[in-house]
């Protein structure tokens, strides 16, 4: 034995801390509701959302097993009302560079095997394909029937905790749960810890049988930039990162700005389908007005930062803060700023401060540090004082949530957070979520925060991109226009045979849901633009996929001319009732020009996720349609863009 | 099903009890990780080399526990299975870390030479951590495993390779160990 031995032993047995107690007893805890799921799940359906890592929920547990009931209500109230909680990590020294294994906190899938591996693969040394292999086997587990009733006295068991927010919406669409099973096998190795919510695409809907199409607005764009994250990294994206919605909405375009009274004005334009001759596309644009930005009323921003283990990688807290001295500089005097931490040793590290104080803030923000043992409840709490006091100043409040939707310390379950943030909207505060980093983007959770808080969701991979979210968007970002605002089409058959909406899968509502104002839908800040695109088979096209019925009485279709009705809802910010803006689409209603870049994307879109209606048409298409209708790009989204569907080109014919 | 008091099942083998809780029962499983938690950790820790990273490893295992549980067959030692659970979730983090950082081949170099930047503080500490990282991970999962007192030939099994492997890869990190030592010591 060398003494580099001996010492290395010695040094290593003083070194092997002592495991700490208080997350031994959460481990032991985490593991024996595992072990309670899985048995419950011989018999009945699992209680956990459906998603993949079922470790998730389990963090939620985690953490509130060691809060009261009254400590899980403030949780609840403090999340919602105010703004920005630090989630900060355990003793992680921020100056520390990063290390490749930090940042991986997600439980693992329920669905890996390790017990296996050392059997498939030559110890250490495994090759591309056993890696791959084993990506495979990050896949979700089995899907298992979503019972809402065993999920609802599981949850409402006193032993998990939850009870305080356990009151699943009746009334939501069940899509978010729709999202998470029935997911294909990632296709990127590095996605394993990822979270996404998509749902499958929207089927072709038969104008005789379903005439009318209702969905909510989204202005979200997270999915763009993780697309271009994965294709600037060299992959293709994980088709359930692809909402190909949100990457129409990226990219702004030159619809009319409303005149009157109204907050939105629509356009419609019908224009022949890129990627099939015998097809149209309606493209609905709604363009927000752009109010007056000297009257604007003064805003309470509570920035809750997310500065856990997983935080601590140049692309997510340092860029974060960069992002937020961006920001900084867009904010006036009145203005109030506001920063908690979550976790570690400070609650609240930033007391409610003027905007005109930006060296406190800046100061603030750059001393961010990760330090001491996971205190959430005591963050949480602070984190609710400091929403409190905010309220009370006035203007419009809200919680700016910046993560890398590593939500483990007591945030993980998107249904419970649904529930608690969405009984918190009313209140009138709205919460915005931005995304950071990769790896363990938790974006199934993201998306459930901001659909439910009345806010959206952006993700920032770069500088760049903070300065597009943060400072030429921000006033739409922070300015909401209008709320819950609904879109439904009524197709006419004796015009229209089929019809399919491209995108907005998780935004889908009940037909029913449109005229009921109880029922939440998307919100539009000042300045968005939302373009939804439907794709029609006039009657009589070849392009028709489904036959006729042979029995169906086809005389009383009533003759119009028009191609559809459209029917939008909106209530302005603060109101209860909705408003509505009626209009038909006719055959006339002009072409999109330069606004025909969204169906390009719509189409690139589709080309990410399987193209089952793209037919011919690919990159090489798309990339000169783009090219085309790039039209004056004064930043360079489209160009890059179009770059990007280069990169996608390439790493598809690979 | 058999219900056991937890006071004898004090005396239960792991074993046993890792086979009535894959059956189903509750308190076994939880008899036996309550037994099993301290080492599953320390595995960790010698894994990772940092107090976080093996919080988070443990809290991987302890997750996935239950599942594996079924496929433990009562074949083997339940410490060497375990073991065995805990080196694959090791090496599954390890792998999905590795493929997002993509200089992490050059990681533990930059450590050793971050470590020896800061020489005044650097205590023996920081010198096995540096060591450790700096070699690579199959000799470090073999180091880890051995220098917990496991047999090399239950790190064979742990591991899945032959005892031969375990050896070899004992004398080649003890190779490593002197050389980055007479390195670090013309480096102060």
């Amino acid at each position: 034995m060398s003494d580099e031995f001996e010492d290395l032993k010695a040094a290593m047995r003083a070194a092997t801390p002592a495991p700490d107690q208080g997350k031994k007893a959460a481990d032991l805890a985490l593991a024996q509701k595992n072990y309670a799921n899985l048995q419950g799940s011989q018999v009945e359906a699992r209680l956990t959302s459906t998603r993949a890592g079922h470790g998730l929920l389990n963090g939620v547990k985690t953490m509130l097993n060691s809060l009261t009931t009254r400590g899980g209500l403030a949780a609840t109230t403090a999340l919602v009302a105010v703004g920005v909680l630090f989630l900060t990590p355990l003793g992680e020294d921020l100056m520390t560079p990063p290390s490749p294994v930090t940042g991986l906190r997600n439980p693992v899938p329920a669905g890996v095997d390790y017990a296996d591996q050392t059997e498939t693969e030559n110890a250490g040394l495994a090759d591309d394909a056993t890696a791959r292999e084993n990506s495979a086997r990050l896949a979700p587990p089995a899907p298992q029937v979503p019972d809402r009733a065993a999920k609802t006295s599981q949850l409402r068991a006193p032993s998990t905790g939850l009870q305080t927010f356990a009151e699943p919406e009746a009334s939501a669409p069940v899509l978010m749960e729709e999202a998470f099973i029935d997911r294909p096998a990632p296709s990127q190795p590095e996605a394993s810890s990822e979270e996404f919510s998509n749902a499958g695409a929207n089927p072709v809907q038969i104008t005789a049988e379903t005439p009318v199409s209702t969905f909510s607005v989204d202005v979200d764009t997270a999915s763009y930039p993780v697309i271009r994250d994965s294709l600037t990294s060299g992959s293709l994206p994980d088709p359930r990162a692809v909402r190909i919605e949100e990457m129409i909405n990226y990219f702004t375009y030159d619809y009319p700005a409303p005149d009157g009274e109204t907050p939105f004005r629509p356009t419609v334009t019908v224009s022949p389908t890129p990627w099939n001759a015998d097809t149209q596309l309606v493209q609905i644009g709604i363009q927000g007005a752009m109010p007056a930005l000297e009257d604007r009323p003064p805003l309470n921003l509570v920035f809750l930062i997310d500065t856990s283990g997983s935080m601590n990688q140049p692309d997510k807290l340092p860029l974060l803060v960069q992002s937020f001295r961006l920001m900084l500089g867009q904010l006036r005097a009145e203005d109030q700023v506001s920063i908690v931490t979550y976790a570690g040793s400070a609650g609240r590290v930033l007391d409610p401060t003027p905007a005109s104080e930006r060296d406190t803030i800046l100061e603030a923000l750059e001393n961010l540090s990760a330090g001491g043992s996971t205190a959430g409840q005591a963050g949480l709490q602070q984190a609710y004082r400091t929403a409190a006091d905010m309220a009370e100043a006035g203007g419009i409040s809200r919680v700016i949530l910046a993560t890398d939707g590593d939500f483990n310390v007591g945030l993980s379950d998107p249904e419970a957070l649904k529930d608690y943030i969405s009984r918190e909207r009313d209140s009138g505060t709205y919460l915005s979520v931005l995304g950071f980093g990769r790896g363990n983007l938790d974006d199934a959770t993201m998306q459930a925060l901001a659909q439910n808080g009345n806010g959206q969701a952006a993700y920032i991979d770069t500088l760049a991109e903070a300065q597009k979210v943060l400072v030429d968007q921000l006033t739409g970002a922070l300015f909401p226009i209008a709320n819950d605002v609904k879109i439904q089409v009524e197709f006419n058959p004796a015009q229209i045979a089929e019809y399919r909406l491209i995108g907005y899968e998780t935004r889908a509502l009940r037909r029913e849901d449109f005229n009921n104002d109880a029922v939440d839908a998307g919100e539009i800040g000042a300045g968005h633009s939302v373009t939804a695109l439907y794709e029609i088979t006039p009657v009589g096209s070849p392009a028709q996929l489904s036959d006729p019925l042979r029995y169906a009485t086809s005389a009383d279709v009533p003759q119009s001319d028009e191609l559809g009705f459209l029917r939008l809802r909106y209530k302005e910010p603060g109101s209860d009732t909705s408003r509505l803006i009626e209009q038909p689409i006719t055959r006339d209603a002009g072409a999109p020009g330069n606004n025909g870049f969204a169906a390009v994307i719509a189409g690139v879109g589709q080309l990410l996720t399987g193209a089952t209606y793209t037919g011919d048409w690919g990159w090489e298409e798309a990339i000169a349609a783009a090219i085309a209708t790039r039209g004056e790009d004064p930043f360079g989204y489209r160009t890059e863009a179009v770059q990007l569907m280069r990169l996608a080109q390439s790493l598809s014919t690979r | 099903m058999l219900r056991q008091t937890y006071v004898m099942r004090m005396e239960t083998s792991d074993e046993d009890l890792a086979l009535a809780a894959a059956g189903g029962d509750g308190r076994a499983f939880s008899a036996l990780l309550d037994r099993r938690y301290d080492a599953v950790f320390r595995l960790a820790f010698r894994l990772t080399g940092s107090q976080h990273e093996a919080e988070d490893l443990t809290q991987d295992v302890c997750a996935a526990l239950p599942a594996k549980l079924r496929s433990f067959a009562g074949q083997s030692q339940l410490s060497t299975w375990l073991y065995r659970v805990v080196v694959n979730a090791a090496h599954d983090r390890r792998r999905r870390a590795a493929s997002r950082a993509r200089a992490a081949d050059g990681w533990g170099d930059w450590e050793v030479n971050r470590r020896a930047e800061n020489a005044e503080t650097a205590a023996e500490i920081d010198w096995l951590t540096a060591t450790m990282r700096a070699l690579p991970d199959d000799l470090r999962d073999t180091l880890a495993l051995v220098l917990d007192d496991v047999t090399q030939r239950e790190a064979a099994l742990v591991l899945g390779v032959t005892e031969g492997t375990v050896s070899w890869r004992v004398s080649e990190a003890k190779k490593r160990l002197r050389a980055l030592r007479a390195e670090q010591e013309a480096s102060l």
